[in-house]
């Protein structure tokens, strides 16, 4: 009786870690699964400057070495930190980054003209271009724009950290629990980044709480340009 | 050349004029009449992948934070409950329904006035930093009961940090292998 009820947790538990396993976000889209507007995670923290808050955005997960380089955004892949700064969960700013000719450029921290599922790049608020760091570089390329928002983009290793391994022998049976210690199955892996680092002050949130979160969005058809 | 003619070429080299501004407003960079279609999204880790049901998953991508309790909550709350038959509370004292609540409206809580972490024993949902260990903390919520220590074998991967050290200043990341 308790060894059956211990398998039937184990098998939710299973279940569960096969969500979580392609964790944060990794893999869990099967409609944007292995394109440019496929995301991974989203990190929100203070900078190293306690004034600042950075915004880190990550694409294309579980890059190996070898197809990191071949890794590229796409100009026609809309990348937005969407930003509630009063509560309601409706986006009152948005930054937002797209691919063109090796740089990518970046609008906001903007007043966005429409909210939701449908976006359009907020041109007036352009805020700086940054060239994508490519694959190999020593140092990553920054570009700080006039009112102190610094602007990264290009591949970096995936900060994500899991088993993923011990996932997979646990679902198939061959494992009832997590090892001691745990293999990190996203170790020497990369994804493609966006980072920006904003003064808190540019945030205007209106009791210390933002709440945030990150969309691809692919250009409507039918455009040419 | 009739008059008429004249006039016809007249109107024909406007247009012609007017051809050409439209292929030159085709080059800027940043074409104004274009609308983007959300494709995916994601604030809190691992919510789509853990709470939404397969066939719903590209319907959740696309969804937008202030739509997804009403649209989502019964399915998750469903899921939740499917994982851990056994779920009473956890960590934090939620019921599966308070649970539900805080995640069902999917954003990444961040504070501007404090320290940022995705939960490190006092402060809960101000930020997620790289080092934060969401996992545990998600199978911790999941699955360790109100104390946390319930199904010890399943409330932490025992991957504990990164690979590689973090940058200590921007871009943070490191360097990609």
């Amino acid at each position: 009786m308790k060894r059956k009820k211990v398998v039937v947790i184990l098998s939710c538990a299973l279940v569960a870690i096969a969500g979580i396993v392609l964790a944060a976000d990794h893999n869990d889209a099967p409609a944007v699964k292995g394109q440019a507007t496929d995301v991974t995670d989203l990190y929100v923290f203070q900078g190293q400057n306690t004034d600042n808050l950075v915004f880190v955005g990550s694409t294309q997960g579980l890059l190996a070495p070898g197809a990191t380089p071949g890794a590229k955004f796409d100009p026609k892949t809309l990348i937005q930190f969407k930003i509630d700064n009063n509560g309601d969960n409706v986006e009152d700013l948005v930054i937002q980054a797209i691919y063109q000719d090796g740089k990518v450029n970046v609008f906001g921290p903007s007043r966005p003209s429409h909210t939701g599922a449908r976006s359009k790049i907020e041109k007036e608020d352009f805020l700086g271009s940054v060239p994508v760091t490519p694959y190999g570089a020593s140092h990553p390329i920054v570009v700080t724009s006039s009112n102190g928002i610094k602007l990264f983009a290009g591949p970096r290793d995936d900060p994500f950290f899991f088993d993923l391994d011990q996932f997979h022998m646990v679902v198939a049976g061959q494992a009832s629990s997590f090892n001691n210690p745990g293999k990190d199955t996203f170790a020497g892996t990369n994804v493609l980044s966006i980072i920006v680092e904003v003064p808190k002050k540019l945030l205007h949130a209106s009791s210390g709480k933002l709440g945030v979160w990150l969309t691809t969005s692919t250009q409507e058809s039918g455009h040419a340009d | 050349m009739s008059k008429m003619k004249k006039k016809l070429k007249i109107y024909l080299s406007w247009a012609a004029v007017l051809v050409l501004f439209a292929a030159c407003k085709k080059h800027e960079p940043v074409p104004s009449a274009i609308f983007y279609d959300q494709a995916d999204q994601i604030a809190r880790p691992a919510i789509n992948t853990v709470f939404i049901s397969p066939a719903d998953k590209d319907k959740f991508n696309g969804a937008t934070p202030s739509q997804m309790a009403a649209a989502f909550g019964s399915e998750m709350k469903g899921n939740l409950l499917a994982l851990n038959p056994g779920y009473t509370t956890n960590l934090l004292g939620l019921t599966a329904d308070q649970f539900i609540g805080v995640l069902s409206t999917d954003v990444l809580n961040a504070s501007t006035t404090g320290k940022t972490t995705f939960y490190d024993g006092t402060n809960v949902l101000t930020g997620r930093a790289l080092g934060d260990d969401v996992i545990d903390v998600e199978l911790t919520l999941l699955f360790g009961g109100p104390d946390g220590h319930a199904n010890p074998g399943l409330t932490s991967d025992h991957v504990n940090g990164n690979d590689v050290p973090f940058l200590t200043g921007f871009p943070y990341l490191a360097n990609p292998h």
